[in-house]
């Protein structure tokens, strides 16, 4: 044979390029798999963009808030008779001198909010030795001119639906003028309580609300999810109690938590008679919601465990305890954690069963202990949500960012803790 | 079959039969282990041979529906007596796994696990010198000295199973079960662990399960060939190998099975 | 025996045993030449059958080299080893008995030369009944017969005592007229040569029980009175 390629017999070369034909096609078809997975993660990606964008273009303006400057006479009498609203509208009277009618200083107090009086105190109690004398002190304005001079309403005078009456924006647009009128960053959304007045509404009492339910739902799923998943994955015999349990588990997990919501207020509040609109009941009903997602992480977890290792510790005579404790719970505590976390997060997110608890209830106070009536976070933005006025709208946005915000915080501290548990092997 | 006067015998089984479920793992067998001997077990895969040594440790009794019937006893003992506690029993009996399978603790705390659970240490000393004494024996001190606070995952295949072994003498067993030790290991290493089981002879009884029947031939004095769950021939490792008595044996050894 | 799981393995033993077998076949037949050019005087044979021992001494370096490289690797264990030791052994006495059945042909183109004796008869009788134990054990050899292997090897016996016989025939011969002592000396070595055949022969013998039974076989071989020692 002098040509390598005549050796080749036709039937062989024919296989040979119905292979080569077959190959492109499988090397398409892979193409277009991949092709069809990353824009599933693009339109995914897409999506959320989308979402983050619209909650971040509406809600960043929620951080800042408008202030207005005013002269104020902190007059004794006032201060010691604890009139300070009174003294709020006096101020902002000597500064529009003209303004006669009942009316008519009625509309200019509305340019101030409700709360201003606060600026005054807090004014007062950072520098006593203001009582008496007259300084320049900026004041919070209402909702209305913080929304006018945020562009969401109208400054144009005349026309109809206005919240602002002509003469509200002329004296603002008098006062901008003056250079009296600015935007500052809004601590009162992050501190206080919450208000029926958008301008003096703050998170501050949902967040620690939220924390402490979380912290109760913490100590109570954690250890008993924990104990749950190694009793049935390394104890419990394999018979058809364990397996009625594991379904049961199964099943809890899927149950709409509203229903947990209605367990927690049958038991909790009408059974054991125990607070209303508390985070420690909110904790507890959550705890219930968390557990079948901890339970089912951890026995996956365990179960992950190489059997080597227990054969080990077995044959070096270990008890079937100090096998569970020295060995498989310690390789198993970053799955473990990992589920919790995001059982954790689920519970931070959940709404209903805390609104079956009273949780919805109107409250200003920021709690000081789980028993203290309380919002948390997820119900403030429905609360938020639900209000008519317009500046709720941003900072019902806002209470979203926070609460997105705390979710990465937890999910962060989630990662960290995984990676201090796993780096140590 | 002859059997040995039991007094030579450190493990002896008569009758032994294991069961797991409907099945019929074990098969009447008879054998004895003597002491100071390494022993072989061979056969084909699902021929008994790892059942009868987890028998000798009771690893079988973690598998459920495993019966175990027959007398097997370790120094005249009974082992499947209910008086024996099983920790104790597996303090006696040290076993080491097909894959190496050191925790993942360091080094030190591998070997130190079974003194502390045990508490074969009175204090920290004490316990220091058991590990290195196990270390040593193990001869893996010399390669580990240095770090013996890094995890023994670290180390390699070889070093791991040697560790491994290193762990199981730590406790000071009489006997040391070893199911397929060097499969996952290449030739060098398993040259040494082949060496290191070799002096540990003299010190302790091993038996070997082992897939290997050069690995059978090099490292033990006695080899039992087990089919389908019984114990087909048992004999010196050099009658095997040269002139089986048995056609089964001759035909697994020479690599004429049907 | 049933076959092994690798079949190259299997091809590898039975040429093994078939080059023992063509190595026998040639033992066997430069034995029978030598004793046909010793009856006829035929020289050429004679030359002839000296000259093709090398074709034996090939056939045993190609063994040597095979068992080597079956034991590096195959690494055989119980029957399998046995065989493969027993043909490195049974090769290398097969050349022996070529090289003895060599220097009987040389002899024989020396006693060419000089007047026929008469114990020549009782050399080629020797030499027959040597040749039919090389005969019975290369027999029993390819049919792993173990009986017959016991049958060759009690026979070793017949040979030493018809050796012992034809000595002190050829002894007596060369007191009675001392001008045949060349040829019978020459005849003296090679009755020497045939009764060394035969003990190769009973070596195969032993090699072959060791081969299938996988011990050695016991008890004294029997020997006639030992010629030497007298």
């Amino acid at each position: 044979m002098t040509d390598t390629s005549t050796a080749v017999p036709a039937a062989t070369r024919q296989s040979i390029d119905t292979a080569a034909a077959h190959l492109k096609r499988r090397y398409r078809a892979e193409r277009r798999f991949k092709a069809v997975g990353l824009g599933a993660i693009l339109l995914a990606m897409g999506f959320l963009v989308l979402l983050l964008w619209t909650i971040i273009s509406n809600g960043a303006s929620a951080f800042m808030q408008t202030y207005i400057r005013v002269d104020v006479t902190f007059d004794a009498a006032a201060i010691d008779g604890d009139d300070l609203p009174g003294l709020v509208k006096s101020s902002i009277q000597q500064r529009f001198p003209a303004v006669e009618s009942r009316s008519e200083k009625r509309e200019l107090a509305g340019l101030l909010s409700s709360g201003a009086d606060l600026d005054i105190r807090r004014a007062l109690a950072a520098d006593p030795s203001v009582k008496g004398t007259t300084q320049p002190l900026w004041m919070v304005a209402s909702d209305d001119v913080d929304m006018a001079m945020k562009g969401y309403v109208s400054r144009q005078p005349g026309l109809a639906g206005n919240r602002l009456t002509d003469r509200q924006i002329a004296w603002l647009a008098e006062l901008e003028a003056a250079g009296a009128v600015k935007k500052r960053f809004n601590t009162i959304l992050l501190s206080s309580g919450d208000s029926r007045e958008p301008e003096l509404a703050g998170l501050w009492g949902a967040v620690v609300g939220s924390v402490f339910s979380l912290a109760i739902t913490l100590l109570v799923s954690f250890p008993l999810g924990v104990a749950t998943a190694v009793y049935l994955e390394e104890f419990a015999p394999k018979n058809r109690w364990t397996a009625l349990i594991e379904v049961n588990i199964n099943n809890l997990a899927a149950v709409p938590s509203v229903v947990f919501g209605l367990l927690g207020l049958a038991i909790f509040l009408n059974f054991l008679g125990m607070p209303r609109s508390a985070p420690l009941v909110g904790g507890l009903v959550l705890a219930l919601i968390c557990l079948p997602t901890i339970i089912i992480a951890g026995r996956a977890a365990l179960k992950a465990v190489p059997p080597s290792i227990r054969e080990a510790a077995l044959g070096l005579g270990a008890s079937k305890q100090q096998v569970v404790t020295d060995h498989v719970l310690p390789l198993a505590m970053p799955g473990i954690m990992t589920g919790t976390i995001l059982g954790m997060a689920h519970a931070l997110g959940e709404t209903a069963p805390l609104l079956m608890i009273g949780m919805v209830a109107f409250i200003v106070d920021i709690p000081a202990t789980p028993l203290d009536p309380s919002a948390v976070l997820p119900v403030q933005v429905y609360l938020w949500a639900d209000s008519p006025e317009r500046a709720f709208v941003e900072r019902t946005s806002a209470a979203i960012l926070v609460l997105l915000v705390f979710l990465g915080a937890m999910n962060l501290a989630a990662i960290m803790l995984r990676k201090k548990f796993e780096r140590r092997w | 079959m002859t059997h040995l006067p039991s007094r030579l015998a450190k493990v002896s089984a008569r009758d032994v039969n294991v069961h797991y479920g409907e099945k019929h793992a074990l098969k009447h067998v008879d054998l004895d282990i003597r002491a100071n001997e390494v022993t072989a077990l061979i056969g084909p895969s699902g021929c008994g041979k790892s059942t009868f040594l987890r028998c000798i440790n009771r690893m079988n009794d973690q598998i459920e529906n495993a019966h175990v019937s027959g007398a097997l006893t370790l120094d005249g003992q009974d082992i499947y007596d209910k008086g024996i506690d099983v920790v104790q029993l597996r303090a006696r009996v040290g076993m080491v796994f097909q894959k190496p399978n050191p925790f993942p603790k360091s080094i030190f705390d591998n070997v130190a696990y079974g003194p502390r659970i045990h508490g074969l240490a009175r204090d920290q000393a004490e316990l220091d010198e058991i590990v290195m004494t196990s270390l040593e024996k193990a001869g893996l001190l010399t390669e580990v000295r240095d770090r013996l606070d890094e995890p023994g995952t670290g180390l390699s295949g070889g070093q791991q199973q040697r560790l491994c072994i290193a762990r199981a003498i730590a406790v000071s067993p009489e006997l040391i079960l070893m199911d397929e030790p060097c499969s996952a290991l290449d030739p060098i290493a398993t040259a040494k662990v082949e060496e290191l089981i070799d002096e540990l002879r003299e010190n302790y009884t091993i038996v070997i399960v082992t897939h290997s029947m050069q690995q059978a031939a090099r490292v033990s004095q006695r080899t039992a060939f087990f089919h389908l769950g019984e114990l087909v021939e048992v004999a010196d490792t050099e009658q095997i190998f040269t002139n089986p008595q048995h056609p089964l044996t001759q035909g697994y050894i020479t690599g004429r099975f049907g | 025996m049933t076959e092994h799981t690798v079949k190259s393995f299997d091809d590898e033993l039975t040429h093994l045993s078939n080059t023992i077998s063509r190595m026998g076949g040639l033992a066997e037949a430069q034995l029978a030449g030598a004793l046909q050019a010793l009856a006829n005087r035929d020289s050429d044979l004679a030359v002839r059958i000296a000259a093709s021992d090398a074709q034996v001494d090939v056939l045993e370096q190609d063994v040597q080299h095979f068992t080597v490289r079956l034991l590096a690797l195959r690494q055989p264990v119980a029957a399998d080893l046995r065989h493969i030791v027993a043909a490195l052994k049974i090769a290398s006495e097969l050349e022996r008995i070529a090289d003895y059945a060599a220097n009987v042909a040389k002899r024989s183109l020396v006693l060419n030369q000089q007047p026929a004796v008469k114990p020549v008869g009782a050399v080629i009788n020797l030499g027959r009944l040597v040749q039919t134990i090389l005969k019975d054990i290369m027999d029993a050899y390819v049919e792993q017969d173990v009986a017959k292997a016991i049958g060759v090897w009690n026979r070793d016996e017949e040979v030493d005592d018809l050796y012992t016989g034809l000595f002190r025939e050829l002894i007596t011969y060369m007191m009675e007229d001392p001008r045949t002592i060349t040829a019978c000396t020459h005849l003296m070595f090679m009755a020497k040569n045939i009764e060394r055949i035969g003990d190769h022969a009973t070596n195969i013998a032993e090699t072959l029980h060791f081969l299938v039974v996988g011990t050695p076989l016991k008890g004294a071989r029997p020997k006639g009175p030992s010629v030497e020692a007298q």
